[in-house]
């Protein structure tokens, strides 16, 4: 079992995380945040196995990583 | 005290040391290539650092760097290099850094000539750098007041929080005559004024205390930055120095600074011999310059004031006529591009003043 | 459930930073306070910021830190570095900061060996003011000031900078990393961390070369400017330790 969550008023929504998750467990999302993004939410997160890949690529320091 | 027989370059530099600079950074330029030799030679000496900078852009950047960390620095060069670091002084002065810089001046514009001049007033007291900002500038007229002028811009640097420039000539600076140095300050002094710098240094705090922070140039709040330093600009009229030579009962009164303030006085003497009633306003602070000594002038005795400077055109009798205003005429002598102000040229301008 | 990932404390809380959507200056920061955290080395390091996109880390950065005027990072680190030794001194600049206006600087430095270490980004093009051509620019690429794109007869041909440093006997480490895939990421913040702690051994300088991108002046969305590294970037500027004493 794991979780992230992503900080979405630092979300830009470059979707780095949601190409390089490798079980899918992140896509954009459909609300925006106060900058405008449509920030990026977890939409499978059962599948999360905590690798924090999505972590180490984001830009904006957005995501922290349970496990 | 003892004395000794030293060149104004070489003055300087041990004056500096002697002050706590342990950080120069510089590049060769004649005529002023004995202050990075003689710091070479002697930081190593007090545990300080000097580096031959690549140029004087790099030079003038790593003392921002230095003086940033709280150490005492310097930097110097001859009036095209000093055009060089125009931006790096700018920064120092933007950032609220202290240091002190010395230009050795020789002719101008442009590379000039490698003799002395004095053609660098306008650079040194209105504009060393863009944004309009100020700086004390000291004008020595011999190698002690060289001396003494560097050795307490360290602390002047300290005080503001500001660059400060010891506008040197190249005379003053190659001449060599007996001084009598400063006091060294102690290893445990030195370390104190460093210390004394640590809030605002940037040599790492960490996240949990005052962050040291130097910033050029304020993304938000850049007027703010320029308003507080206007203030303490205007506190410095309490720092004008001058000197007024035989001016109570004088009908001209010379206007000169540097090497021609000395030669100036030869020529008082002579004259004064003659019955020309003739004295000197000599600046020795030229930024903030003296005004003051203009205006308690009689202008009911004074019938001319004589701007002597190795400077064509002249550049100090601007602000000689903004101290004068209309109340007498302004005539000027000078030389300009390397060639020195003779004695005789001054005798010769203040005689022909007085057959008028 | 543990932590397993936190964010670095080298950021400022809450920063939502400035930096275009995808760009690697905000990787990079965070991996620099990543390392910094780990080696507990944070309240000893100032950072020396260039001018451009790299400067507006000014405000997300926790720790002690300069701008420098543009180009000079390296000489202002010198003057740090040398003043007050115990410091950690890094520098972190651009491709016009380090290669055209600052290279006397930077290569200087790098001759005399400086204890620095240099965090150099090269995005082939300047960001801050607006997409012109950078000195590590490649051949046909567009940019504002190479609108018909650079042309080697006008415009001569990209900087390699660790090549170029690497002709020098001086300096200790020099590796060339991206950001562009989680393989890299971690790769780069080794480098990092390596470029650190030989300052901290007094190795001498040493530099760390990121391949990094700019969507907005390219011209491509952040996954598509993944595509240009990879496809365009690092087959001019290939990732690797260039050397390491």
């Amino acid at each position: 079992m794991a979780k992230v969550e992503i900080r979405s008023e630092s979300c830009k929504s470059c979707q780095y995380c949601v190409k390089f998750c490798p079980k899918g467990v992140l896509a954009v999302g459909d609300k925006v945040n106060a900058k405008g993004y449509e920030y990026v939410v977890p939409v499978n997160m059962d599948a999360c196995i905590g690798c924090s890949i999505c972590a180490r690529m984001c830009p904006d320091a957005a995501i922290e990583v349970y496990k | 005290m003892a004395r000794v027989f030293m060149k104004g370059c070489e003055a300087i530099a041990e004056a500096a040391v002697r002050a706590g600079c342990r950080f120069f950074a510089g590049y060769p330029i004649t005529p002023q290539n004995e202050i990075p030799e003689y710091f070479a030679r002697r930081l190593p000496e007090v545990g300080g650092s000097f580096v031959q900078g690549e140029s004087e852009v790099a030079s003038i950047n790593m003392v921002y760097g230095a003086a940033s960390t709280g150490t005492r620095s310097m930097t110097s060069s001859s009036s095209c290099g000093i055009s060089l670091k125009s931006e790096g002084i700018s920064y120092c002065a933007s950032a609220r850094i202290p240091m002190v810089f010395a230009n050795i001046s020789r002719g101008g514009p442009g590379v000039g000539s490698i003799h002395p001049a004095q053609q660098d007033y306008f650079q040194a007291t209105k504009a060393s750098g863009n944004g309009g900002f100020e700086m004390l500038v000291f004008a020595p007229a011999t190698v002690q007041e060289a001396i003494d002028m560097t050795y307490k811009a360290f602390d002047y640097a300290q005080r503001d929080r500001n660059p400060v420039l010891i506008l040197c000539d190249g005379v003053i600076g190659t001449m060599m005559e007996p001084v009598v140095l400063p006091e060294m300050k102690t290893d445990e002094e030195v370390a104190a004024l460093k210390e004394a710098n640590k809030e605002w240094a940037c040599i790492g705090h960490g996240k949990d205390v005052k962050r040291g922070w130097i910033e050029p140039g304020h993304w938000r709040g850049q007027e703010n930055a320029n308003i507080e330093a206007a203030a303490m600009y205007a506190t410095w009229e309490k720092d004008v120095q001058v000197e007024e030579y035989m001016v109570e009962d004088a009908e001209i009164v010379i206007a000169a600074y540097g090497i021609s303030a000395r030669t100036s006085q030869s020529a008082i003497d002579i004259l004064r011999k003659e019955g020309i009633k003739v004295g000197l306003i000599r600046p020795m602070t030229v930024h903030p310059f003296p005004y003051a000594s203009f205006e308690k002038l009689d202008y009911s005795k004074v019938k001319a004031i004589l701007d002597v400077e190795m400077s064509i055109p002249a550049q100090m009798v601007y602000d000689v006529k903004q101290a004068v205003k209309d109340r007498c005429p302004i005539e000027t002598c000078l030389r300009s591009g390397g060639e020195i102000m003779s004695r005789n040229a001054v005798l010769a301008a203040v005689r022909k003043l007085n057959e008028k | 459930m543990e932590k397993v990932y936190s964010r670095t404390t080298g950021i400022c809380k809450d920063m939502v930073s400035g930096f275009c959507p995808g760009c690697m200056h905000g990787t990079v920061i965070k991996l620099i306070g990543e390392v910094l955290d780990e080696m507990n080395v944070m309240d000893k390091t100032a950072a020396v910021l260039g001018i451009g996109c790299c400067g507006l880390n000014m405000e997300y950065m926790t720790y002690d830190n300069t701008t420098a005027p543009h180009g000079r990072a390296c000489a202002v680190a010198t003057g740090i570095k040398r003043a007050n030794p115990d410091t950690l001194v890094y520098t972190y600049q651009g491709d016009g900061d380090f290669a055209s206006i600052g290279l006397g600087e930077s290569v200087s430095a790098a001759n005399r060996g400086e204890n620095i270490s240099v965090i150099f980004i090269n995005n082939g093009i300047y960001g801050m003011t607006g997409g012109q051509m950078a000195p590590t620019t490649l051949l046909g690429m567009k940019a504002s000031t190479a609108p018909k794109g650079r042309i080697a007869e006008e415009h001569g041909y990209p900087m390699h900078m660790c090549e170029i440093l690497n002709q020098l006997t001086a300096p200790a480490y020099l590796e060339r990393t991206s950001c562009n895939t989680p393989a890299n990421v971690m790769k780069t913040k080794k480098a990092i961390r390596k470029a650190f702690e030989n300052q901290l051994n007094g190795k001498g300088f040493s530099m760390v070369e990121i391949v990094s991108n700019c969507p907005t002046n390219w011209g491509l969305d952040p996954l598509d400017s993944l595509k240009f590294i990879e496809e365009k970037m690092l087959p001019e500027y290939p990732l690797g330790v260039i050397r390491d004493k």
